[in-house]
């Protein structure tokens, strides 16, 4: 019995395939297991600390420094407005605190729906279109407290799920396809072709 | 005037609303430069790009074809692309990885051939979701298309290529702190010595790390020629560059232009670029490579944008993007938003850093919010000195990293610029443009 | 041009010219040179890391003189080094400033208070004064990480020791930092707490009050404590320990920085059971183990009942006199408990006045004694440090923890090629270069397989593996320790004897380290505790006498009419209870010992003892390394030390032995044989000497920043006390000299044949069970597991089993229902029930399935 869901679990043992160590495919797996669940259970660090090979304190450790994973349940949209200096110069203060009477949830907090938490995030770098607002880590273009009232509604109404899919849900584009390249075949090959080279820079050089 | 006649090396499909495609990259020269360095020696291929003077375009502005050089000796391992891109005001590789997935894709190939390495990495800011099935799509691609895999177009050339995503940790952006992540650990920077990568980097390898913008200038300068690069720009400063304009401008942006060719001042207010300031209100300071870099004043505007030039006034352009702050704005704000960033992304190994930051952040707050006392200032110019000794530029150390040491840079130009806003707060008990 | 013979490198430090060692770290390079420079994560056993920045110091190099962290800067010729300029303090004052910041400043009510590294620092380079008026960061008071350990995170500075200890040195990451910045904080899994064997070190290492032991909080204050230096006798490995009492109570274990020994580290077993020292006061039952027998008791009208010493010396003696009148009729089992000078004490008894040979320190779960002595010994360090190790134990992390931890570093990063005989699990397999799958009875098989390089197929050894290992090992073993105990409780000691002798006699030049586990096993049996030994490693040929075993067949089959029992508990030490009982019940018993069990119900004398922390004296370690015990606390009642027992008792036969104390009983061993006993007890804070070795070594000096708590270089971490070597002088020996394979008899073994539905019982130890120490200290207690039965993945499929099932085990002798567990490390065809564990129900599981006449035990399982 495994945390991850039966398709999830494939491609959890793909994604460590990737790497030349299990441990490296520890963020994938997070973001994985975030996928499942909208946070990160217990029950999936531990599994994650199988699959890299590493214990359940250390898959903790490595998940709470990364502000993307979340340890405790949150909302199924996660809305993240910038305040960082190019946002401040635009006003970016303004639109978190209108976000959060909105929501009616203080910063950090999740909405009495359970459908919204609201985060204060560092820059998300796309300063051009100051305040930045981030659902679920898409990019939705509401810069002015109308703009995101009209974007509340939308996400309650379902009329954005194609856009902006439930939290945790990263990559949708899956990779085609494990990994081609095996070095220690290639190690022929590549004193051919280094011979081969040569060969026809002495050629040339003549 | 701004000088806007260069060739657009990085952003020239900018004007395709399908930029991203395949179709649209192999209708506009993709793979191109590819083919071109499959026949080459790897080595030419290096040394195109070491005539070519580009400059890292990450922050440091380390010369790329040096530090490939570096590693001539000892086989490189992996080549590990550094797309973590959060330096607060910083969104020009966003920009190239949303919009032309297939330029970066196919510079990673050139340098993974250059270098002769048979795995790399694409490590990409987690908050980039599109960027990342961009990235991931354009992989994909490649592979389909034979540019990526076993004997790459029909060469003896193979790789493989992984993009894996971040999580949230600006802290990740510095190379080693980046390398930690892609080994699945905390991303605590790694103590120096070793100083770089190339000597002890992905599970203790020979790496290069490199800037997205750094890659996707490859295609160019192989098909080009590094002579043709070098051309552009001046000084050391060679080449076009993607600048992060933000602020309080009309049209902020992301613009590739000439470096030295133009200045600050051009950047800001031509037309074409960002158009003047909001309301033509006066600039009361600019930011000119960051939030790390030490903050120039308006009589600072027509230096030329080059690496030396801002570096011989005491700052750096870094990242290259430059944020413009007018007489509306409150330096005391800015400056607690910006401690306050470097305090939740201090990664919490060192000492001063991670104690310093808060300290600093909780000083800031109370000057801004209420509760600033006029032996604040000083002391908040002590501890700054305390993380950065002597509050020189660059900055000395006492810390592992340089995130430490450059938090002060805001403090300290905040203070010397505009010390008696800081006494205002204080007298007013609070900002007084609240 | 280089000058080959010098082998330091010059350094200029505060304008001074320095040598030190090339390569050395410029923190204790500078120490060496009398110069101190403050720190916080720097632990001389550990990598350093560089990240509390306390040690920085102005290093001058290409751009002139930078900041440099003293603790991770390696010193190279030339270096100029100042710790002393304005820019070193005003960087050194700031991370103080910074440390403290958020430090809630609660020294009066913490643990470490008066002896804590952050204190003292603060005191000698602090200003004093703050210029922090902001609210501090908050957190929860004191969680609970683990059963043993307490958190309290507003304390900790993040110097990142605790969890560089459990992942660098233990090797298993239980708790790790969770957050980031100024919000990180130590903490485990919400799923796995942190029970570590070793956590109690992360308390220790803690240069704040952060990490806490449970049992040691709020119990004293360290300007109360008294400390000595002693030796830890919880396993045969012998870690050097300050033992810390507040008047008559213990109330702490240290671990002291001995270098050819522990290294600082023990294992929380050693530092967490002093509360079974002292016993539960309140039980008075001498058949609970929690008890402290502090009186004479005799046997009256079937119940045991408190007398006063004339009067249980008299019934002893009677017991053991009438005995010895027939021949063969009294032996002793025991003794592995006792000092070297107790031990010698009792053999001069036994064999000088009851005349018997039938005498042995081990209780049938060891190894034979005369093929102990009879190898070619290696040092902890020499294994520590060998090409190849080879184990033929059970899991060592379990087995002797601290042994664990001074061969992993070097097996880790593969500098060290580590073979193992792999029956159970074991904490160091993925680390090895080679584990052979070997099923109980078959370790000779295998090890002539090594020996040879090839395999029968039936033993169902990889051939590559089996070839790499043997190749390892070269021709005559040159570089290879074999470490060698008694892996498989359930299964005759001869299996693994006779593999044991093989592979000396097949490998000349390799050594062995002896595994064997209990306390002072070593030291008695080199006083003699066996048959055929003699005291200071001697040995008589001629001799022939009953070991622990055969003495219970003597007793049971009526020949052996009394036995003397040196401490312990005979009932909870046999592998086969049942066997043991009916001896027992056979015959009168006169037993020595300091705690009750449930042994006593057969004992008609008891005889109360002292135990460790009560007596003086040297013992023995696995490697030979004669140490101290020191006496901290005095005897509950009217305990005695054994050398007195013994006196007063040979008095009763009218005898006078010249052992009346304990200095004179370590005279005579010293002057009767050579062996070190009485140099070694008056120079109790050495790290004693390995018998037959040149002894030179030299302690570091005591740091108190990476040994908070320990109490002073007057008791603790002396300069060198290196030159006095101590050789074994023959001529001490009188007649007997030393054992040599050639005694040995052990001879292979043949297997009966196994059915192809049974598997074979891999019997393991823990170092959590049910024994004295552990049940009498409530902390450790809870901690013990409970019992399973652990097949690897074939085996549990085949069983149709899934993990957690409760199957019933049956073997010739009964049946018992236990809970089955997956565990791959667990070789095929094998069952693997770990020995002292809990079982449901209370049964003693061993007893239940394993038969001391049976050469392997077999068992079916059956799902229900
Ligand atoms: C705190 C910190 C954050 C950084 N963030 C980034 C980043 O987001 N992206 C980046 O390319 N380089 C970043 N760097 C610089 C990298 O360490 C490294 O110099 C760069 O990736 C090298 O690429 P380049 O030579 O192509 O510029 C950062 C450095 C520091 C100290
Ligand atoms: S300077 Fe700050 S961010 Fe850099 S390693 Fe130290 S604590 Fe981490
Ligand atoms: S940085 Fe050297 S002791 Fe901590």
């Amino acid at each position: 019995m495994t945390h991850f869901r039966t398709d999830l679990r494939q491609r959890a043992v793909e994604l460590v395939s990737l790497y030349p160590r299990a441990r490296s495919a520890m963020l994938p797996l997070l973001h994985l297991a975030q996928e499942q669940d909208g946070y990160v259970t217990d029950d999936a660090m531990a599994e994650i600390a199988e699959l890299t090979g590493t214990t359940p304190a250390e898959v903790r450790g490595t998940a709470a420094f990364y502000d993307m994973f979340h340890l405790e349940p949150v909302g199924k949209y996660v809305v993240g407005v910038c305040t960082n200096i190019a946002c401040l110069l635009a006003g970016g203060e303004d639109l978190l605190a209108h976000a959060s009477a909105t929501l009616g949830c203080s910063v950090g907090g999740t909405s009495a729906d359970g459908l919204f938490t609201l985060e204060e995030t560092e820059c998300l770098a796309d300063c051009n279109i100051a305040p930045v607002v981030q659902v679920n880590h898409r990019y939705v273009r509401t810069t002015t407290p109308e703009l995101f009232d009209a974007l509340v509604d939308d996400l309650r109404h379902g009329r954005l799920d194609h856009d902006v899919p439930p939290h945790g849900t990263l990559i949708r584009i899956r990779r085609s396809g494990g990994l081609r390249v095996d070095p220690e075949e290639l190690a022929g090959e590549r004193a051919e072709a280094r011979a081969a080279r040569e060969a026809r820079a002495a050629t040339e050089a003549k | 005037m701004a000088f806007l006649d260069s060739p657009k090396i990085v952003s020239s499909r900018a004007k395709f609303a399908d930029s991203h495609t395949l179709a649209r990259y192999l209708e506009t020269g993709g793979y191109e430069g590819l083919r071109k360095a499959l026949t080459m020696f790897p080595e030419q291929v290096a040394a195109e790009v070491d005539a070519a003077s580009l400059l890292g375009r990450g922050g440091a502005g380390f010369p790329a074809g040096r530090k490939w050089s570096m590693l001539r000796k000892s086989p490189v391992s992996y080549l590990v692309v550094n797309g973590d891109e959060s330096e607060p005001a910083t969104f020009k590789d966003h920009y190239l990885v949303e919009r032309d997935p297939h330029q970066l894709v196919e510079g990673v190939i050139i340098a993974a051939y250059a270098l002769q390495v048979t795995q790399a990495f694409i490590y990409l800011r987690g908050e980039f979701a599109l960027g990342l099935e961009r990235v991931q799509q354009a992989i994909n691609e490649a592979y389909e298309h034979g540019a990526l895999g076993r004997k790459i177009f029909g060469s003896s050339f193979s790789l493989d290529l992984v993009v894996h995503p971040g999580a949230g940790a600006y802290i990740c952006g510095e190379e080693t702190a980046l390398i930690e992540a892609l080994e699945g650990k905390r991303g605590f920077p790694r103590i120096k010595p070793p100083f770089f990568p190339a000597v002890t980097g992905l599970y203790g390898e020979p790496t290069v790390v490199n800037n997205v913008e750094t890659m996707s200038n490859m295609p160019w300068i192989v098909l080009n020629g590094g002579a043709a690069f070098a051309a552009l720009g001046g000084g050391r400063s060679a080449g076009t560059r993607l600048f992060a304009l933000s602020g309080r401008v009309r049209n902020p942006g992301v613009f590739e232009i000439e470096m030295v060719k133009n200045t600050f001042r051009d950047l800001i207010y031509d037309p074409q670029l960002g158009g003047g300031v909001i309301d033509d209100r006066a600039i009361k300071a600019i930011i000119p490579g960051g939030v790390s870099a030490p903050w120039f004043g308006p009589e600072l505007l027509d230096l030329p944008l080059g690496q030396d030039e801002v570096a011989e006034k005491g700052s750096m352009l870094g990242s290259g993007s430059i944020v413009v702050m007018d007489e509306t704005t409150c330096v005391v704000r800015a400056t607690w938003r910006i401690i306050k960033f470097f305090s939740r992304e201090s990664c919490g190994q060192c000492t001063p850093c991670r104690e310093g930051s808060g300290w600093l952040e909780r000083i800031m707050y109370r000057l801004e919010h209420g509760g600033g006392r006029i032996e604040d200032v000083d002391l908040l110019l002590d501890l700054c000195d305390n993380i950065a000794p002597g509050l020189t530029w660059p900055p000395q150390q006492t810390t592992i990293c340089v995130l430490g040491p450059s938090m002060p840079s805001s403090i300290n130009a905040a203070i010397s610029m505009f010390r008696d806003d800081f006494y205002a707060h204080v007298q007013h008990g609070g900002c007084p443009h609240d | 041009m280089t000058d080959q013979t010098r082998t330091t490198v010059s350094i200029t430090l505060n304008g001074r010219a320095v040598e030190a060692q090339p390569g050395e770290l410029l923190i204790e390079a500078a120490e060496h040179a009398g110069v101190y420079i403050p720190r916080f994560c720097y632990h001389p056993r550990m990598e350093p890391v560089g990240v509390c920045r306390m040690c920085l110091v102005e290093v001058d190099g290409p751009r002139g003189a930078t900041l440099q962290p003293a603790c991770y800067i390696r010193v190279n010729d030339g270096m100029s080094v100042n710790t002393e300029s304005d820019k070193v303090k005003k960087a050194q004052d700031g991370v103080l400033e910074f440390l403290l910041a958020n430090h809630p400043l609660d020294c009066p009510v913490c643990d470490k208070g008066g002896e804590c590294p952050l204190q003292d620092q603060s005191l000698a380079h602090g200003s004093g004064e703050t210029r922090f008026v902001e609210e501090k960061r908050h957190f929860v008071k004191p969680i609970e990480i683990g059963e043993l350990v307490l958190l309290d995170r507003e304390r900790c500075i993040q110097c990142s020791r605790c969890t560089r200890f459990a992942a660098e040195v233990a090797g298993d990451a239980q708790i790790d930092f969770a957050g980031r910045g100024d919000l990180i904080e130590v903490a485990p899994s919400p799923t796995v707490p942190f029970d570590s064997i070793f956590s109690g070190n992360t308390v220790q290492i803690c240069p704040v009050g952060a990490l806490t032991a449970k049992a040691y909080r709020f119990t004293a204050r360290p300007w109360d404590l008294e400390q000595v230096e002693s030796t830890c006798t919880a396993c045969a490995v012998g870690c050097r320990i300050a033992v810390q009492s507040s008047g008559n109570r213990l109330t702490r274990v240290l671990g002291v920085d001995s270098d050819p020994v522990n290294r600082g580290w023990l294992c929380d077993k050693g530092r967490f059971t002093l509360d079974a020292v002292d016993g539960n006061p309140e039980l008075t039952d001498p058949l609970d183990p929690r008890s402290r027998i502090t009186e004479p008791l005799v046997r009256r009208d079937g119940e045991l009942v408190t007398t006063s010493w004339s009067e249980a010396l008299r019934a002893a003696a009677t017991i053991l006199r009438d005995a010895a009148a027939n021949p063969g009729g009294v032996g002793a089992i025991g003794g592995a408990a006792l000092t070297n000078e107790g031990a010698f004490a009792w053999e001069r008894f036994v064999r000088g006045v009851l005349a018997s040979e039938h005498l042995d320190a081990q209780y049938g779960d060891g190894l034979d004694a005369t093929l102990i002595q009879a190898l070619p010994k290696a040092t902890i360090d020499e294994a520590a440090n060998a090409a190849t190790v080879v184990t033929l134990t059970g899991d060592l992390r379990e087995e002797l923890p601290v042994l664990f931890l001074r061969l992993r570093p070097r097996i880790v990063s593969g500098k060290t090629n580590l073979i193992e005989f792999a029956a159970g699990p074991s904490a160091l397999r993925r680390h090895a270069r080679v584990a052979l799958p070997v099923r109980p009875g078959d370790v000779d098989q295998v090890a002539e397989a090594l020996a040879n390089g090839t395999a029968p197929h039936a033993l169902g050894l990889d051939e590559f593996e089996l070839t790499t290992a043997h190749n390892l090992l070269g021709d005559t073993g040159s570089g290879v320790v074999f470490v060698v105990g008694r892996a498989n409780l359930a299964e005759q000691s001869t299996v693994v004897e006779a593999a044991i002798r093989r592979l000396a006699a097949r490998y000349p030049d390799a050594t062995f380290l002896p595994a064997l586990r209990r306390g002072n096993v070593m030291g008695a049996l080199d006083m003699g505790l066996a048959p055929r030994l003699r005291p200071g490693r001697g040995f008589d040929a001629s001799a022939s006498g009953r070991d622990a075993l055969a003495q219970l067949d003597a007793m049971i089959a009526g020949d052996q009419r009394a036995l003397l029992l040196l401490g312990g508990c005979l009932l909870g030490n046999v592998a086969d209870a049942k066997h043991a009982t009916a001896a027992l019940e056979r015959a009168s018993v006169v037993a020595v010992t300091g705690h009750g069990g449930a042994t006593l119900a057969y004992a008609d004398v008891v005889l109360p003892a002292t135990v460790q922390h009560e007596r003086s004296g040297t013992v023995t370690n696995l490697e030979g390394r004669v140490s101290a015990v020191t006496a901290k606390v005095g005897a509950p009642g009217s305990a005695w030390s054994d050398v007195t027992i013994v006196a007063e008792l040979a008095e009763e036969f009218g005898q006078r032995l010249g052992l009346d104390s304990i200095e004179l009983t370590a005279k005579a061993i010293e002057e009767t044989t050579g062996y070190p006993a009485l140099s070694v007890l008056n120079d109790a804070t050495s790290d004693g000497v390995v018998v037959g070795r040149a002894a030179h070594y030299e302690r570091r000096a005591l740091d108190p920043m990476a040994f908070p708590g320990l109490r002073s270089t007057d008791t603790v971490g002396l300069a060198s006390h290196g030159g006095d070597t101590v050789t074994l002088d023959a001529t001490g020996r009188g007649s007997s000299v030393a054992a040599t394979l050639a005694d040995v008899t052990a001879a292979p073994v043949a297997v009966p044949p196994t059915d192809a539905y049974a598997l074979r019982v891999f019997a393991g130890r823990r170092l959590y069970d049910r024994g004295i120490a552990v049940r009498g200290s409530t902390a450790l207690d809870n901690l013990v597991a409970t019992t399973t039965v652990a097949l690897n993945h074939f085996d549990l499929d085949r069983l149709g089993a899934v993990p957690g099932d409760v199957v019933t085990v049956r073997t010739e002798r009964g049946a018992v229902a236990l809970p089955v567990a997956l565990d791959d490390q667990v070789a095929r065809g094998v069952a693997s029930v770990a020995v002292g564990t809990r079982a449901a129900d209370g049964t003693d599981v061993l007893a239940s399935l394993f038969d001391r006449d049976a050469v392997i035990t077999q068992i079916r399982l059956e799902t229900r």
